[in-house]
């Protein structure tokens, strides 16, 4: 897990994507190549919107952490990022406007590293204040 | 060439304790050679479906392993092992299928297996087939996985949690008179509707477990096959792809992989999702048949709940789902389910399915590998 990690560490800090500049899309995680264009695509890396709207969550049990919610959320530019979401499961709704953060996700047990990522939460603004 | 399946065998499916790896790939194999009633000496290949014994096991090469341990060291044949998660199966009746079809080879064994009991956490193996890096790191294991795609399709077209539950119910009632079946006993709308969420909408009973089994079938020629049967069991075969993470799908609502697989092999077969009588579908998450019944054409989309509803898909129904069990009730031994798919179409089109026996000239099995980044269809005519 430790190199796989670190490795696509700036992605992980922040919200990097791709663009394809052939087709006009947007992927995350970042591809090298464009489904839709293949060796024609042209791909160039951005930043992507840190803030989109909830497209459907679960509620996940019987989990190490859990129950926790995990979301498949969609960016103001339409690209799709699951994630987990920081908030109580009864918290969460369709449609929930969120924005991306960074969070522990966990630790390695015996090289007491400690993994950090992307987390999203409850839109700041909607009278929202997280716990952590 | 056309291809026949001309012996099948099926190891018990549950939690084997008291079994090791090597017994169970044996049992079936050599229940399949034997109703074949070929000699192992006749056999020119094997494919072997494993998703992990690796991570189960610490056992790789388990196809030419798998070969030796059957007696079949001293003729050389080549083995192969192919991988698709848990369509692992399907995808070795899939290479066993071309083999044949190719002319290369006249007979072949196609096999799968999974011995997942000897280790501890069988999930955490078993959604290894989800994107790691990008769906697993965040704490979606498969049923959360599901779970998303459920919820869209519910909300969207008015599904049901009693809905799922009554998929679960079947193909419990439906694995009562299955010998080889993990959970012969039936449950009822209201303990699955009781049962605890693992990811909501999901609950414990709406999820198939993780089992331990081996299915084993031997395919060949036409002509080889009408030597040894007068009810060989022709086969079409047909294999797809999609994005492994759900975020990349366009449409969560469809399984790609599964329309195209399915296209291909009615194409293959000259029938259509109308001429079906029976189906052996991927419900590793009583959900997923319901979205399967729609990717396959035998709803539209949107209008699965209704087949499951009307009793369209209980045995007795106009197209029977799952009357093995599935991997619900029968159980899931992951690598093993394709092929134990296989063996409950064959044993209905030959009439040997006892109180599970369906009136059957068609069928149709559908394996899928995770959340729908494999599929693999194929359909059986007597
Ligand atoms: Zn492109």
């Amino acid at each position: 897990m430790i190199p796989r990690f670190w490795r696509k560490i700036k992605y992980r800090y922040s919200l990097r994507g791709t663009h394809c500049k052939n087709c006009n899309s947007y992927f995350y995680p970042p591809r090298d190549l464009c489904p839709n264009c293949r060796r024609k695509g042209i791909i160039e890396e951005v930043n992507l919107p840190t803030c989109g709207r909830v497209l459907s969550y679960t509620v996940v049990w019987g989990e190490k952490g859990s129950p926790y919610v995990i979301a498949l959320i969609e960016l103001e530019n339409k690209v799709k990022i699951l994630s987990q979401l920081a908030c109580r499961p009864e918290e969460v709704y369709d449609g929930m406007e969120v924005e991306c953060t960074f969070r522990k996700y966990g630790e390695d047990g015996d090289a007491g590293i400690i993994y950090y990522g992307t987390k999203f939460i409850p839109k700041r603004g909607d009278g929202y204040v997280s716990k952590e | 060439m056309r291809v026949a399946i001309i012996g099948v065998g099926c190891s018990k499916f549950g939690e084997l304790w008291e079994k090791s790896f090597r017994e169970i790939y044996l049992e079936a194999g050599l229940k399949a050679i034997e109703d074949a009633g070929i000699e192992g000496k006749e056999i020119e290949a094997l494919y072997v479906g494993n998703m992990s014994s690796g991570m189960y096991l610490n056992q790789e090469h388990v196809a030419a392993l798998i070969a030796d341990y059957a007696g079949l060291a001293e003729l050389g044949i080549p083995a192969v092992r192919v991988e698709a998660a848990d369509a692992s199966g399907g995808l070795a009746l899939k290479e066993a299928y071309m083999a044949v079809a190719s002319g290369i080879h006249k007979i072949v064994v196609a096999a799968g297996v999974e011995k997942v009991t000897d280790v501890g956490d069988a999930m955490k193996i078993a959604s290894s087939s989800a994107d790691q890096e990008w769906e697993c790191f965040a704490g979606a294991n498969l049923p959360a996985l599901y779970a998303l795609i459920a919820r869209l399709h519910m909300k969207r077209f008015g599904g049901k949690e009693e809905d799922l539950a009554l998929v679960a119910v079947k193909n419990h009632k439906n694995a009562v008179n299955n010998p080889i079946a993990q959970f012969r006993r039936e449950i009822s709308v209201e303990e699955v509707l009781n049962s605890p969420y693992i990811a909501e909408p999901l609950k414990v009973l709406d999820s198939a477990p993780i089992s331990d089994g081996a299915a084993a079938i031997v395919l060949a020629s036409e002509e080889v096959a009408r030597k040894y049967t007068d009810t060989p069991v022709f086969i079409e075969c047909a294999q797809a792809s999609d994005y492994v993470a759900l975020q990349n799908r366009k449409d969560l609502l469809t399984m790609n992989a599964v329309v195209k697989a399915a296209r291909e092999a009615y194409r293959r077969a000259k029938v259509g999702a109308k001429d079906i009588d029976i189906a052996e579908l991927h419900d590793s998450f009583t959900f997923a048949e319901i979205l399967e019944y729609e990717d396959l054409g035998f709803a539209e989309k949107g209008k699965g709940y209704e087949l499951i509803r009307e009793g369209v898909t209980e045995i007795g129904g106009d197209l029977p789902v799952n009357t093995s069990g599935g991997l619900k009730a029968c159980g899931h031994a992951i690598g093993a389910t394709g092929i134990r798919q296989a063996v409950e179409i064959v044993q209905q089109l030959r009439n040997e399915a006892g109180k599970r026996q369906v009136d059957a000239e068609v069928g149709l099995s559908l394996n899928i590998g995770g959340t729908g980044a494999t599929a693999i269809v194929t359909i059986y005519k007597r």
